[in-house]
């Protein structure tokens, strides 16, 4: 079993993000995701800097793949990503199926993101014959229903064309709006928003009137109240999972890299906090312990 | 341009055509479509009958199977393409690449539509789906008519929007808020925010409604109390207690009507199929009203009044709003 990093999901400066990815460098993840999957307007770095974050790491020997946006709604948007899928040189983690579209009229293999509804094995199998060669899971669905995906006969014959990821860490990516919550949440709009996303490096807590944490505010995201952790399960995601993914937090990301390592076989086991979560691998409500 | 219009039972599907609807939008009795509450939808023997009254009227029939199928149950959502297909739907509207691929192999002359649920909000995405030889993109209800523009100006294919109705306020078909708090999505259950959930407590004159056991909102006794639909709830954010999503309020697009028809905006779509017969029959009134002012003078389109009236009672805490459409909600 490989990890990676995910994209970092939150929008923090330039020498933060270049600091993160010297660290991921020397740290021993093995697959590393970069680029801006939330906000176009979220521009600390551009193509190019991305793009040389990538030819680092990759001679650090990692694996980089260049994330994609989730919710593409303007032509301009579409022309960035244009660039993303003629780079030439490294693999796209596709998160709308207009990033598939332009990939696949390349015949360029792609990782399918989260946010792609891939949910059974006859669209798999499509994605497959498109040219999807990792499968990132919806983050809903549980590792039952991943196996009852890949125990299909039709997969049989295809199961050595794709690998399998799961978000095992962090707070999940839920749902991505035209409406930009952070801003609102300043009494802001969308087009005054100031990029006010920066002065909240791990997201804007919203929490129930007593005090439940529901949901955290990323910009026009919107993600998971609890930080979602299974490092757990890993020993039971051998036979299913070929790569589980960290999800960049602003502290921590590296000590929790080392933790779910130690656990891959189960042992170094960790107690979850009142604010963690595991349900929906476990096929419970997403923000259940089980 | 069409008034397509929601029945989620055979009365609402009458009311819809004699008050005016071009075609009327309905699901089947289980888990493949994105409205799967108990007492709704249609058992094969009533979608039949559904499909003769609407062509015995010279009208139109959708049939929505657009939520994901289940790897152990791939053989319903077929089957519920198979059952809409033989008894004689115009259109199916679905989400589910493979499903998508399905009809399109077997029923190539089934049009099909692609749902809100397939998330389609760019012309690459749009792109993407034409391989299944759809004729027509229901847009997601987070762009601005700006955006709207956009892409009717630059896609060669018929658009659907959202006119009236409950308001999505994220990208439909990849919102997990609600498997979140209870385990059931929209994609894999047919439901947002699901009843079963749900649940009141009277404290002191107090009203809350809990989803799951989480509170979504307290309600003071001079306040009306409305569904608990996660993302309309009063939350905390920093010092503040407010919709940190949105308000309960309900789309309304009659303002923007002149506009979508000039773009050539091919069909308006009603949201609520678990809505009552009557509040079908009182907004598909007013919206061929609407559509048919539209049509006879675009340019000296004005929103009547009473229109408004009607619209403002319907609505969810009797508010409305332009919804992304308008900039400024954003």
């Amino acid at each position: 079993m490989q990890f990676s990093l995910g994209p970092v999901l939150y929008f923090w400066p330039k020498t933060q993000m270049q600091q993160f990815y010297r660290d991921a460098a020397d740290s021993d993840v093995d697959i590393v995701y970069l680029g801006e999957t939330v906000c176009s307007k979220r521009r600390e770095l551009k193509f190019n800097d991305y793009f040389a974050l990538a030819q680092m790491l990759r001679e650090a020997g990692k694996q980089v793949c260049l994330s994609s946006m989730t919710l593409y709604e303007a032509p301009g948007e579409l022309r960035e990503l244009r660039k993303y899928v003629d780079n030439g040189e490294f693999l796209i983690e596709a998160n709308d199926v207009g990033a598939i579209s332009m990939l696949q009229e390349q015949g360029l293999p792609f990782v399918a993101g989260a946010a792609i509804n891939c949910y059974n094995q006859h669209t798999l199998r499509r994605l497959v014959s498109m040219g999807l060669t990792r499968w990132v899971m919806p983050v809903e669905i549980s590792g039952q229903w991943l196996n009852d995906v890949l125990n299909q006969d039709i997969i049989a014959d295809i199961r050595d064309c794709f690998s399998t990821e799961v978000f095992g860490f962090g707070h999940l990516p839920l749902a991505w709006s035209g409406r930009c919550f952070t801003a609102r949440s300043e009494n802001r709009s969308k087009d005054q928003c100031e990029l006010c996303c920066i002065n909240y490096p791990q997201g804007r807590d919203v929490k129930s009137q007593d005090n439940t944490q529901v949901f955290v505010l990323n910009g026009i995201q919107t993600q998971s109240g609890y930080c979602y952790n299974l490092i757990n399960q890993l020993p039971t995601m051998q036979d299913t999972v070929d790569i589980v993914r960290l999800s960049p937090q602003v502290i921590g990301t590296f000590d929790w890299l080392a933790k779910f390592k130690a656990n891959l076989n189960g042992a170094a086991p960790q107690q979850l906090g009142a604010s963690d979560s595991n349900g929906y691998w476990l096929n419970l409500a997403g923000m259940a312990t089980g | 341009m069409e008034l397509l219009c929601p029945a989620g039972s055979m009365p609402a599907l009458k009311a819809a055509i004699e008050h005016g609807a071009d075609a009327v939008y309905i699901g089947l009795k289980d888990d493949t479509n994105a409205r799967h509450f108990a007492g709704l939808n249609f058992d094969e023997h009533r979608l039949k009958e559904a499909a003769r009254f609407v062509h015995q009227h010279g009208k139109k029939l959708h049939v929505a199977i657009n939520t994901f199928a289940h790897p152990n149950n791939f053989q319903r959502w077929r089957q519920a393409v198979d059952m809409a297909a033989n008894a004689g739907a115009d259109v199916l509207i679905l989400a589910d690449i493979a499903v998508l691929a399905y009809a399109a192999e077997r029923y190539p002359k089934v049009e099909r539509h692609l749902s809100v649920q397939a998330s389609a909000t760019n012309a690459a995405a749009i792109n993407f789906y034409r391989q299944f030889d759809i004729s027509r993109v229901v847009l997601p209800r987070v762009l601005s008519m700006q955006q709207v523009r956009a892409l009717a100006r630059s896609c060669d294919i018929d658009l659907e929007v959202f006119a009236f109705g409950s308001l999505c306020i994220m990208a439909e078909g990849r919102c997990y808020l609600s498997s979140y708090m209870t385990g059931q999505s929209p994609n894999t259950a047919g439901a947002c925010s699901p009843a079963a959930f749900v649940n009141w407590q009277d404290n002191n004159g107090t009203l809350e409604s809990r989803l799951n056991g989480i509170l979504i909102d307290r309600f003071a006794p001079n306040e009306t109390a409305g569904y608990p639909t996660l993302c309309k709830g009063r939350f905390s954010v920093g010092d503040d207690t407010y919709h940190a999503l949105e308000e309960p309020t309900s789309l309304n697009t009659l303002d923007l009507l002149p506009q979508l028809y000039a773009e050539g905006i091919k069909s308006l779509k009603i949201e609520g199929r678990q809505r009552s017969p009557a509040y079908v029959a009182q907004i598909t009134k007013v919206w061929r009203a609407a559509i048919d002012a539209v049509l006879n003078a675009p340019d000296h389109f004005n929103v009547q009044p009473q229109w408004q009236q009607v619209l403002a009672g319907l609505a969810e805490g009797s508010q409305t709003t332009l919804g992304a459409y308008h900039r400024n909600w954003k």
